[in-house]
């Protein structure tokens, strides 16, 4: 799956970098990031291409002359044309084609005689994928598309693609802005005596290739909920932290309930055990009780419970050895800073 | 100063992230010691650090440094690099060590 990922995106850069578009080709190459890539290639997939192709089709006959082809391309500013006989298609002829013609002299025979006439066709509801596999497969830069009595009812070239994409592109953004705007009125939306949003997190213990993982999740909530950055960062170290010492310590993981209301945020961690010996000395910056192998990692520097001490408004440590642990640790949001109330909505980013 | 402009001086080879080394780079953090990095390093900021495996894409991320120089000739796996790519975390790496790193990133005027 992956690989066949990378082999869309590669296609799909090389559609979009087709000279026949530069305008749009340099808009589209120069500033799309990582995310985004990730963004088109999904993009690629989803739209189909009666999406983007387009429909009014300039077509010519099969009997219709070489000097006519070059009359009709160059009054539409296109470089290829299905050629259609009693309203069926029976071949399709491009700029190539009229050069070859041209070289040859033949600008009075018929357009039939220079044509291709095995023509590929596309299908509306295919995605377009399909069409750029088509493109570089066949090496050609325009496939008409056909419904399910052989009729032409478009046409589609790489500039339709990468205009379809850019479309969509900014309509997805335009989508996330206005989640986002929601988001960071909810509690404002929302009547009650006292509204607040509770987020749970499943952590597995020993999966360090995934721990840190709610905490991203969790950041990028308080992010979409205008979440102030200096409240945001506290979160997110103290969530971190309790996070970690689930996937390092624990033996049957835990989890992290997240509690937000506008005036804070309460992470509640908990574990099944083993437990904590003595949560005095656990509190003591530089103590750890973690194997040399996870030290090595970086992890286990003893920095973990009194970093959430000192960026937590309240920290309370509960742990029986056998039993597990329990952290309560609240950040508060401060006032001005209310979160989803919509004015911090400004520092979201 | 950008990410691009550390990458030149340096001569560091770019692991993940090519097509995002035009950000801007503020000053820098160094340690190994994950919780210290967080509690410590500044968005923007490079982080010099031997660390390789994939929680050190979550910290760097988390702390939105500008980007990760990791020390030693230290080769991070293909799980580290594919998250990196994933979550858009520029991984640098170099041969030489985290000190003679950092004293060049200060000889080009970056600050702690």
């Amino acid at each position: 799956m992956l690989s066949e990922l990378s082999v869309a995106a590669a296609e799909g850069v090389e559609l979009l970098e087709r000279p026949e578009e530069p305008a749009v080709e340099s808009k589209v190459g120069g500033g799309l990031s990582g995310r985004e890539l990730t963004k088109v290639q999904e993009l690629v997939y989803e739209l189909k291409i009666g999406e983007v192709m387009t429909r009014e089709v300039v077509t010519i006959g099969p009997e219709q002359t070489i000097a006519e082809l070059d009359e009709l391309l160059r009054v539409n500013g296109i470089a290829g044309v299905p050629v259609l006989a009693d309203g069926n298609l029976v071949g399709i002829v491009s700029v190539q084609d009229l050069i070859r013609a041209l070289k040859a002299g033949a600008l009075q025979e018929p357009v039939a005689r220079w044509m291709t006439a095995n023509v590929i066709t596309l299908r509306q509801d295919e995605s377009v994928i399909e069409a750029v596999r088509a493109f570089a497969r066949y090496r050609v830069g325009r496939l008409p598309v056909v419904d399910d009595e052989g009729r032409v009812v478009g046409i589609v070239t790489g500039g339709d693609i990468t205009r379809g994409l850019l479309r969509a592109l900014e309509l997805g953004y335009h989508a996330e802005e206005v989640s986002r705007y929601r988001a960071s009125h909810i509690f404002e939306d929302i009547e009650s005596d006292e509204t607040s949003l509770r987020l749970r997190y499943f952590i597995a213990p020993r999966d360090f290739a995934r721990g840190g993982e709610a905490s991203r999740k969790i950041k990028r909530a308080l992010q979409r909920l205008g979440g102030h950055p200096s409240l945001v960062r506290r979160v997110v170290i103290v969530a971190y932290e309790a996070e970690m010492n689930i996937v390092i310590h624990s033996d049957r993981g835990g989890e992290l309930l997240v509690e937000v209301n506008p005036e804070r945020v309460h992470v509640v961690a908990t574990d099944d055990g083993p437990g904590i010996e003595d949560v005095q000395l656990a509190m003591t910056p530089g103590f750890s009780t973690a194997p040399d192998w996870i030290k090595e990692m970086g992890f286990g520097a003893g920095m973990g419970l009194p970093n959430i001490q000192r960026w937590a408004d309240e920290f309370k440590i509960e742990s029986k050895p056998g039993w597990g642990t329990r952290l309560d640790i609240v950040v508060k949001a401060g006032r001005q800073r209310a979160l989803g109330r919509g004015p911090a909505e400004r520092n979201v980013r | 100063m950008t990410v691009q402009q550390i990458v030149d001086a340096l001569g560091l080879k770019v692991l993940s992230g090519d097509g995002l080394l035009e950000r801007a780079v503020s000053g820098g953090y160094a340690s190994d010691l994950l919780s210290y990095v967080m509690a410590k390093a500044q968005p923007g900021e490079v982080w010099v650090t031997l660390q390789a495996h994939p929680n050190v894409v979550a910290v760097a991320s988390l702390t939105d440094v500008a980007c990760v120089i990791i020390t030693e000739g230290i080769q991070p796996d293909e799980v580290t690099l594919a998250k990196a790519r994933q979550e858009g975390v520029i991984l640098l790496g170099t041969n030489e060590d985290t000190f003679r790193t950092v004293a060049r990133l200060a000889a080009l005027g970056l600050e702690g």
